[in-house]
């Protein structure tokens, strides 16, 4: 049964989350083009990041349902939804400690493989097949896209924060998703990581075709990459729409800033691009 | 004092072949906990119940032993599955002590289980491995031990190189290192939960019919799993070498022990190795440093 409405690659609609007595979502309705960077903002504790478990499957719902490619994917286990094209990162990095950059990003291929236990440990030539195939997408397509050839061999736990940022945003495109959801993906870099990310991202979409979904606070790289907003706060969409039309909303700027004052939101929305001319003059 | 060289050699060979299978044993373990978290107190009652299949299936049904011996296997990983599905899955998100004990409560299970069917009393197993003294220069070695040392390393090699290269392994790894994060790369978490409980009982049913035809059968089998505890402490739970190491250290000083001060003594030697590794290392030797985020 088709309801999700055509043409959307993700649509929720009137999700409810409950926690005990807390209600972490109500009633949460949006939905993704295909093609598009959604992104989804909001104070702290507005339910951002439980919308993102929600879709990926770890939290069930209490009311509402998720259609993906017009399919309800409510009652889909998480790794059949990662089969199905979803991919994400985490807000704390969640990288596989202890393996390096290519074993961490080989293992987002992990669910489409076929090798058996047999014929892994013979390496029959369609297992042989399999991982040289895979070796070389990594590498050519992922690995010099972004830039971390130098550190294929590191072990995750030896690199900056940054990049291992990167090496997960790595893994999950080994995914080949059609949907790829970002938890913050530039919170706590430095200027120059967020640029290199938000440039990333902007690839991503272009030359992969991949749809990005993503939670992120700095407003900057969310009004600038960003073709759909959707503003949650107490667990409900409190606006969504053009970066701009979000911008002037008056709700928005309440739950921001806790008064009326459009022009200091607006302010704070280009606060955050403008020292980006500036550093870069700098350095 | 003069040291018979070729006596020690003897009473080491056996200590390491009784190793062999303190290591096979705690590898089970160390995949359970690997992949749970779960401490399984209950893995030598587990090993126990491999042996007593076996023996229903060889002295009780009649099966030749090509038959019993699979057979046995496949009643094991099913046991381990069953285990897993209805014991510890229900206690996900427990505290660890909380599937701890429950461990502890499934060795009285099945503890209590064998008294009920087969009785208390020891058994033996048909002879299965050749019972032809082994001779290496002036020392002997018994047979069942040899063997059985030979089939713990051939059982160890074997899972050691299918989780290394068969992407279940990468799996088990992945989970074992964070389960939020593999889920959402598409890994089966329950899966790998239960693959790591048949795995795991499948070994120990090996490890179980080889002590049971080395010492013969009883409902206090499980005792041998008390000195795997002490392995996989010594070693560090997390660790598959540490295992490996453990078991074979832990076989030799209990056979030196039992030879040059007394058989009653062997378990006070084992013991007294756990209290001096929780002492100095309490990770154990080859274990993860639990590191807590501040």
């Amino acid at each position: 049964m088709k309801t999700g409405v055509a043409g959307t690659l993700l649509e929720v609609q009137d999700l409810t989350l409950t926690f005990g007595g807390v209600k972490a979502l109500r009633g949460v309705s949006f939905s993704v083009q295909p093609g598009s960077v959604t992104s989804v903002i909001g104070p702290n504790g507005a339910g951002k990041t439980s919308v993102f478990n929600t879709i990926s499957g770890f939290y069930r719902p209490s009311a509402g349902s998720i259609h993906f490619q017009g399919e309800s994917i409510s009652n889909v286990t998480p790794p059949k939804r990662a089969a199905l094209g979803l991919a994400r990162t985490f807000q704390n990095i969640a990288l596989f400690r202890g393996m390096t950059v290519l074993d961490n990003i080989k293992l987002g291929r992990h669910c489409h493989l076929r090798t058996g236990p047999l014929a892994a440990l013979f390496y029959t030539p369609a297992a042989r097949r399999e991982e040289d195939a895979l070796r070389q997408e990594i590498e050519e397509r992922i690995i010099d896209f972004l830039e971390i050839d130098h550190i294929r061999k590191a072990p995750v736990a030896s690199l900056s924060y940054g990049l291992q940022k990167r090496v997960e945003l790595a893994r999950a495109l080994a995914m080949r998703p059609k949907l790829l959801l970002l938890d913050e993906p530039v919170a706590g870099m430095n200027r120059e990581e967020t640029e290199d990310m938000a440039r990333f991202i902007l690839e991503v979409r272009r030359e992969w075709g991949i749809t990005v979904l993503m939670v992120e606070h700095d407003m900057g790289m969310v009004m600038d990459l960003s073709d759909h907003v959707v503003v949650l706060n107490f667990g409900q969409v409190i606006a969504q729409g053009l970066p701009t039309e979000v911008q002037a909303n008056p709700e928005v700027v309440k739950a921001y800033l806790g008064s009326g004052n459009i022009e200091a939101l607006r302010a704070r929305f280009k606060q955050a691009v403008r020292p980006t001319v500036n550093t870069r003059a700098v350095a | 004092m003069n040291i018979d060289w070729w006596l020690l050699f003897e009473i080491s060979l056996a200590g390491l072949g009784t190793g062999g299978l303190y290591a096979l044993t705690g590898l089970a373990f160390v995949m359970i906990y690997k992949a749970t978290r779960v401490v399984n107190i209950a893995i030598g009652e587990m090993l126990m119940i491999g042996a007593y299949i076996f023996f229903a299936f060889s002295a009780g049904m009649g099966l030749p032993i090509w038959l019993a011996i699979p057979g046995a296997l496949l009643v094991c990983g099913a046991f381990g599955a069953l285990v897993e599905r209805t014991m510890i899955r229900p206690m996900l998100g427990e505290s660890p002590i909380s599937s701890f004990m429950v461990t502890v409560g499934l060795s009285s299970i099945l503890v209590g289980v064998v008294e009920l069917v087969w009785t208390a009393d020891q058994q033996r197993l048909p002879e299965f491995l050749p019972t032809k003294p082994i001779e290496i220069g002036q020392a002997f070695v018994s047979p069942k031990i040899f063997y059985g040392f030979w089939i713990a390393v051939l059982l160890i090699t074997t899972v050691l190189l299918v989780f290394r290269f068969w992407r279940g392994g990468v799996a088990l790894r992945a989970t074992a290192s964070d389960q939020a994060a593999a889920y959402s790369m598409g890994i089966n978490v329950p899966r790998v939960f239960s693959l790591a409980w048949v795995v795991a009982a499948m070994i120990a049913g090996v490890a179980g019919i080889v002590v049971g035809s080395i010492g013969g059968i009883s409902s206090a089998m499980g005792i041998f799993g008390l000195s795997v505890l002490v392995v996989v402490i010594f070693g560090g739970l997390d660790s598959v070498l540490g295992a490996l190491v453990g078991g074979l250290f832990v076989g030799l000083v209990e056979a030196l022990t039992g030879f040059y001060i007394g058989g009653e003594y062997k378990i006070l030697a084992t013991f007294t190795l756990l209290v001096l590794i929780l002492v100095v290392r309490p990770y154990g030797l080859f274990g993860t440093h639990e590191i807590e985020r501040l």
